[in-house]
């Protein structure tokens, strides 16, 4: 399940929604929030743009080669949009499988991956009113470059 | 039909552009890069999408280069890099 949406999200509901067929032995989940400290020190809020279904085509990719390298059971992507305050839940991944391995790995995989190749892009809202764009940083693209395959 | 595509531009770029979509002619053959050239040849601002800053494209939804050929009716979005997660 892949979606982009405005709304929050709860993460106890979408993890219990991966799990309880018996055979899955193993969730792993990452939740992303808006912090203050990004390329500003007083960030307040987030503005986060999409580009409509290309965003979700490039996460359905990474998922079906997240499935192609590690047994997974299950795997949900939500991503949200829009404004989004300090504190606030800005992305989840959760992967169950039957073991923890496969699972750590697909989660960080595609939390990797969908950070330098979905197209999302976040514009900080600091504290005096001013906002700028984020610039991509190097060590994502280092961390998603450490997935790629011979 | 006429022989058009839509161009797309998001984040920074829309910003600058104060343009989210227009639609351009093309030439039989033509590129994604004659498409960032007609409209870098406009001047300011439109000459961002040839500055220092990198211009990422996709045709049709698709990651692509600047060699990529256009058919009419294909949609080219070019935009910053990614910071999405």
């Amino acid at each position: 399940m892949i979606r982009i949406q405005t709304e929050d999200f709860d993460i106890g509901e979408q993890t219990r929604a991966l799990g309880g067929t018996g055979d899955t032995g193993a969730i792993a989940t990452f939740t992303g929030l808006v912090r203050t400290r990004g390329d500003r020190q007083d960030v307040r809020a987030l503005f986060l743009e999409h580009y409509p279904g290309m965003t979700e085509s490039v996460i359905e990719d990474l998922v079906t080669q997240a499935r192609e390298r590690w047994s997974i059971q299950a795997v949900r992507v939500i991503h949200r949009v829009g404004e989004l305050a300090l504190g606030e839940q800005i992305v989840f991944v959760g992967v169950a499988s039957a073991h923890r391995g496969d699972a750590f790995a697909a989660c960080e995989f595609l939390m990797d991956a969908l950070k330098t190749s979905a197209p999302f892009w976040k514009k900080e809202i600091t504290v005096d009113g001013e906002s700028h764009w984020v610039e991509q940083k190097a060590s994502d693209r280092d961390k998603a470059k450490n997935w790629q395959q011979d | 039909m006429s022989d058009t595509v839509t161009v797309k531009f998001f984040a920074r770029l829309r910003e600058t552009l104060q343009t989210d979509e227009l639609e351009l002619p093309i030439s039989t053959q033509g590129t994604v890069s004659d498409v960032i050239e007609s409209l870098a040849s406009r001047g300011a601002p439109w000459d961002v999408l040839q500055g220092d800053q990198p211009v990422m494209i996709a045709v049709n939804q698709t990651m692509a280069r600047p060699t990529q050929p256009l058919s009419p009716g294909d949609e080219v979005a070019l935009f910053p890099p990614v910071t999405g997660g």
